[in-house]
């Protein structure tokens, strides 16, 4: 990151610390969302928007506040709202914000087979290059959490950002900017682990939430979206925040032994190849059989079915 | 706000009640949010329904809309009989000690002594003190407490119509707290029925978890400790009741009560709705004020001095007490006033011209606008900033009145449900044609087309800039009440009238007439020096034609002028405080004595001298607001001391300034309240059952209810949901339907219903719905919940509804036909609280069906 001249070291009226300031200090940043103080007001819904200069979209109610069921490649940040009764009969009302994680370990950039259509920036974050994207979408298979979509008129895959285009600059994301209760931080990846820590601990200790944690799943490596959960055991709950997210056996297995295989098996075919045209030389014209055998007949049949 | 928005960071407990500041206040509840991450403090949340506040909160209880006197007053009765008040605070800064008047009676049966059942008002002679002296541990026992059957001995006798009653000077206390008829004792009395078993036959609130919720918020007083602190915090949930008044003095008696008031991260704290609601309220939004809470006068005011005579408060309280009784200057901001408003015209002669003063015969509130506009009384109106069709009460009944109207007047950005309320849904194109309403609507500025000062909740007076200039042919609205007042006073000059003086003598000094500049109007609020003055004591001049520092120099000989003196040293000689933006905090209480300016005088919490002991020192040392620094002989702190500067602690001066007794009014005596000086609860008018402590008089008896075709009640027999209405986060008011962004949010209307009772009417998630009160329908979609759970009301099993109120006739989703285009006030009634006349909107009685 390039971002030491631009980066803000004091912001004229302006009360308490300078978001971003010291980025440069170390190089992973961090987006922590804390569940417990989110009020569900979804400012981060309409700064992201603006921001990226999408418009609104068509909306119908769904019996809850949720502006709609998931992310869209053109809404890329939406809070999910959950009723949950606990199991002494009070209720809870789960807002959690969802968007992309930023994985340490991207399943999208695994899975993905264009050329620089995905990319990994030293400071974490992960972002899409439209430019490059050929829209086969496995991507979107390649993402535990179901954050690439797909807009069928440009054929090309979208998601959230973590606003680069600000942080590249100094700036925090849209939605941190725009968050009203303080339940959005950014910094650096241990300084907001070790906030949203404290915070958890403090949800144990003080109000009761004995399974308060931070979710930053190992399964992906880590990631540069954490949340602090009010129940870390059951994430779940959280419109559906996978317990234990990895990049799927079917990703792994392709980009890893089975791409291996695949282009053994080219390279052997090659190989293959040469050695038969070394052993019978070029292929001699042959008179057609005038009957069909019996095996090709069963084929024929099969492929009838 | 008693204290500020920033300020609730400082506290260790939050009770919302009434509010719900999370979707309505959500840059504010920051602060709350603050205080749960740096202090642990604990948020309970009270409220019909689980919304988002309380999804943030430790403790959530789902109350019966319009049972909060209930729950409070059993609040009351738990800190007593737990010891869990302040002594020291309540024996000294409040009237807690203080004697009341023999015949006074409790409303054990619903009603006060001195009710008139023929005009359904109070005679409150005997809510008033004793005149006498110190009954300390010298309790009378021959003089038992009246209990409930005096009322009709006092009900016999006529009202004399002699001098209104005046507080006693010298008031008779007893300081051990034990004279039965002192004010403790009979607050004590007075909520001994409202026992955790009455609190759950009322509100509906299971006993354990109540018990839980006022054990958490009185814990603050744990064993009396005073180290901590407790807010209360809410909004219109509150007001709009027929006893809204009296639930918010429940409110003010706990702090009182708990040692909260004064205090940072304390106080009784009223979110407003509008970022500029207070403003309006500061500039006499409300019939029966003038600017800065005086008075208005009434047609027995004959004249200046019998004005100044009524409205001007002597001192009353103990003799060994001092009383600084701060509306004993009320002639200083009266004529101050005066000569604001008509200038050279208002002389010593012609007592300041205040026969040009309107004098209120009668109730003026905004259902009587309505009703009178109904009952032809009332021809045209001019509606700027505010949609009187979807404000409502009973919004059918708005929307018939203003059939009935000659013309209609409407300043909007929008095309908004008043100005076209002649195409309401159910109305005709042939009735259309027999509406001779003339409506001219004209185009305003927005809110970033002007500028301007807002004051906020915190009572800040801020100064905002215009963003960008109205569009096309849109004007600023003080230039089009210029254009009106210009043209009827050129009128008047033509043609003369009944009355002209008042408009041809208006003070109208602005540099562009046709064009006021508001920092002018905001000079003129401040106040400037008609003639030199002279401090004596410090020998400071002010010299003719300077803005004042400040209130304290305003005189009541006419050589000041005022707009309004409790905004008065915001615009000084020093320049426009109110744009200021420093943002130093040396406390680090989050005060920011350079930031803006907040009336009176810059103070950020009010009464902070309650935030002392009686010797003047702190209560808490780590949350230091003023004290008395005994070196300098003057109050000091991190605030500006909210109090007679010099005032020694040994002199006992009361901190509540404002109140002729010094002291926090535990009971309301005379003048202060119409319906009693202890509250009581009442059921809301339209309810479930009768009042289990007096079925009897199951109503607050001084609601009245109009007699139009509109103003209909349902039963509980065929309404028996209870139903209130509230706003989400993702919308403002009637507005930002007409926003894209918004109506994404949230796209249509719709109704939260509990689960259960979406079960036994077969309805599911996004059905449309009817919900029907005895005035309308509205339709929408069901949004079935299980935030909403039925409640047991004295036995019955009664289920709660709620609807925003948001969507209406007109907007995006309204002209896409998306929804049914129903205003949520069709549904609610036109009764108000007898006090501050807000109508009944949160708890009122429906039926549910398929649409």
């Amino acid at each position: 990151m390039s971002q030491a001249a631009t980066e803000l070291i004091r912001i004229s009226g302006h009360v308490g610390v300078v978001p971003g300031a010291g980025l440069n200090r170390e190089f992973q940043v961090c987006k922590l969302v804390d569940t417990t103080t989110c009020i569900g007001c979804k400012a981060c819904e309409v700064a992201c928007l603006e921001w990226n200069g999408y418009t609104f979209s068509e909306t119908t109610f769904d019996n809850s506040y949720q502006t709609m069921p998931e992310t869209a490649w053109n809404y890329w940040n939406l809070i999910k709202f959950n009723e949950h009764e606990r199991a002494d009969g009070s209720m809870m009302l789960l807002m959690r914000k969802d968007q992309c994680m930023h994985c340490a370990d991207p399943g999208c950039l695994a899975a993905c087979p264009a050329d620089a259509a995905i990319v990994q920036y030293a400071n974490g974050i992960v972002d899409f290059q439209e430019a490059n994207c050929i829209g086969c979408g496995y991507c979107m298979t390649g993402c535990p959490f179901n954050i690439p979509k797909f807009d069928p008129p440009s054929r090309k895959v979208f998601k959230c950002t973590l606003c680069n285009d600000r942080v590249s600059v100094g700036l925090e994301p849209a939605c941190i900017k725009a968050c009203p209760t303080g339940c959005l931080h950014f910094g650096t990846k241990s300084e907001m682990k070790e906030l949203a820590e404290t915070r958890a601990a403090q949800l144990r200790d003080n109000s009761g939430f004995q399974d308060a944690g931070v979710y930053d799943p190992a399964g992906v490596g880590g990631t540069h979206v954490i949340y602090v959960l009010h129940d870390a055991k059951n994430p779940e709950l959280y419109g559906g925040l996978p317990r234990d997210p990895r990049i799927p056996w079917s990703v792994r297995l392709w980009k890893g032994p089975l791409k291996w295989l695949g282009n053994l098996a080219i390279a052997g075919g090659i190989v293959g190849m040469a050695l038969h045209y070394m052993r019978f030389g070029l292929k001699k014209e042959e008179s057609i059989p005038p009957d069909v055998s019996p095996k090709d007949e069963r084929r024929d049949e099969g492929r009838r079915l | 706000m008693t204290n500020g928005w920033i300020d609730i960071k400082n506290t260790d407990m939050m009770l919302i009640m009434g509010g719900n500041p999370a979707e309505n206040h959500p840059c504010g509840f920051k602060w709350a949010m603050e205080a749960k991450r740096n202090r642990n403090a604990k948020l309970i949340s009270v409220d019909p329904r689980f919304t988002r506040t309380s999804a943030t909160a430790d403790l959530f209880v789902q109350i019966r809309a319009g049972t909060d006197i209930a729950f409070l007053g059993g609040l009351i009765r738990y800190a007593i009989e737990n010891n869990r008040i302040a002594k020291e605070y309540l024996v000294n800064y409040t009237n807690a000690a203080f004697i009341v008047k023999e015949g006074f009676k409790l409303p054990e049966d619903g009603l006060y002594s001195g009710f008139n059942a023929s005009t359904s008002v109070y005679d409150n002679t005997t809510w008033n003190y004793q005149e006498g002296g110190d009954f300390s541990g010298k309790t009378d026992a021959a003089t038992p407490v009246p209990v409930g059957k005096t009322n009709a001995e006092t009900s016999a006798h006529p009202a004399t119509p002699a001098p209104p009653p005046a507080l006693p000077p010298n008031v008779a206390y007893d300081l051990t707290l034990q004279h039965p008829r002192c004010v403790f004792q009979l607050m004590k009395q007075q909520y001994s029925r409202y026992t955790p078993e009455a609190v759950e036959r009322i509100t509906g609130i299971p006993r354990d978890q109540y018990l839980k919720a006022i054990d958490l918020f009185t814990s603050v007083r744990k064993d009396g400790d005073m180290k901590k602190v407790a807010t209360i915090i809410y909004a219109v949930g509150w007001t709009q009741h027929s006893f809204g008044t009296q639930i918010i003095r429940t409110a003010a008696m706990i702090q009182l009560l708990l040692g909260n008031v004064g205090r940072a991260g304390g106080g009784v704290n009223a979110l407003r709705g509008h970022s500029n609601i207070q403003g309006a309220t500061d500039m006499a939004g409300l019939y029966d004020s003038l600017p800065g809470y005086l008075k208005a006068p009434v047609p027995d005011d004959a004249d200046l001095a019998t004005f100044l005579k009524r409205t001007t408060p002597t001192s009353s309280k103990p003799s060994p007490w001092d009383s600084m009784n701060y509306y004993a200057n009320t002639p200083k901001f009266m004529v101050s006033l005066l000569k604001g408003l008509y200038g050279d015209a208002a002389t010593k002669e012609n007592g300041f011209a205040f026969d040009y003063l309107p004098k209120f015969d009668r109730d003026y509130s905004w259902t009587h606008i309505w009703d009178d506009m109904y009952n032809g009384k009332v021809k045209g109106m001019l509606a700027f900033g505010m949609n009187g069709v979807m404000i409502g009460p009973d919004t059918n009944k708005n929307i018939n009145a203003l059939k009935k109207a000659d013309w209609l007047v409407v300043g909007e950005i929008y095309q908004d449900e008043t100005s076209e309320f002649w195409r309401a849904p159910g109305i005709t194109v042939e009735e259309q044609k027999n509406i001779n309403t003339t409506v001219y609507r004209l185009p305003c500025a927005g809110f970033a087309e002007k500028d301007g000062s807002m004051t906020n909740s915190a009572r800040w007076v801020t100064w905002k800039y215009a963003a960008v200039p109205p569009p096309g042919q849109a004007r600023l609205d003080q230039d089009i009440i210029a254009q009106i007042f210009l043209r009827v006073r050129d009128l008047y000059k033509k043609d003369g009238g009944k009355f002209p003086d008042p408009i041809l003598n208006l003070s109208w000094a602005y540099a562009d007439g046709a064009h006021p500049p508001l920092s002018q109007v905001a000079m003129e609020i401040n106040g400037r020096a008609l003639a030199d003055l002279k401090d004596d004591a410090t020998g400071q001049v002010i010299k003719a034609g300077q803005q004042l520092p400040g209130f304290a120099w305003l005189k009541d000989d006419g050589t000041t002028m005022c707009g309004n003196w409790i905004y008065s040293g915001s615009w000084t000689e020093a320049g426009s405080q109110i744009q200021r933006r420093g943002t130093e905090d040396p406390s680090g209480m989050g005060v920011f004595l350079n930031w803006a300016w907040s009336w009176p005088a810059n103070r950020r919490v009010l009464y902070n001298r309650a935030s002392c002991d009686v010797a003047g020192k702190p209560w808490d040392p780590d949350r230091k607001q003023v004290w008395w620094n005994e070196a300098a002989g003057k109050w000091v702190g991190n605030d500006v001391p909210d109090f007679k500067p010099d005032s020694h602690p040994k002199d006992h001066m009361g901190p509540f300034i404002m109140n002729p007794e010094g002291i926090g009014r535990l009971f309301a005596p005379i003048g202060v309240l119409a319906d009693g000086p202890f509250p009581e609860h009442y059921e809301p008018i339209e309810s479930p059952i009768r009042n289990p402590l007096h079925p009897d008089q199951s109503n607050n008896p001084l609601v009245k209810k109009f007699k139009t075709p509109f103003d209909k009640f349902g039963s509980p027999e065929e309404y028996s949901i209870v139903c209130t209405t509230y706003r989400l986060t993702e919308q403002y008011h009637y507005w930002t339907k007409n926003n894209p962004m918004n109506v994404q949010l949230i796209p249509e209307p719709f109704v939260e219903i509990p689960v259960e009772l979406a079960d036994e009417k077969g309805i599911r998630g996004t059905d449309k719905i009817k919900v029907i009160s005895a005035r309308g329908t509205y339709i929408a979609k069901a949004f079935v919940t299980r935030r909403l759970k039925p409640m047991m009301i004295d036995g019955k099993k009664v289920y709660q509804i709620g609807l925003p109120i948001h969507q209406g006739f007109r907007g995006i989703g309204e002209d896409e036909g998306r929804n049914a285009r129903t205003p949520a006030n069709l549904l609610t009634p036109a009764v108000t609280d007898p006090n501050a006349h807000t109508p009944e909107s949160k708890g009122f009685l429906v039926k549910v069906e398929k649409a």
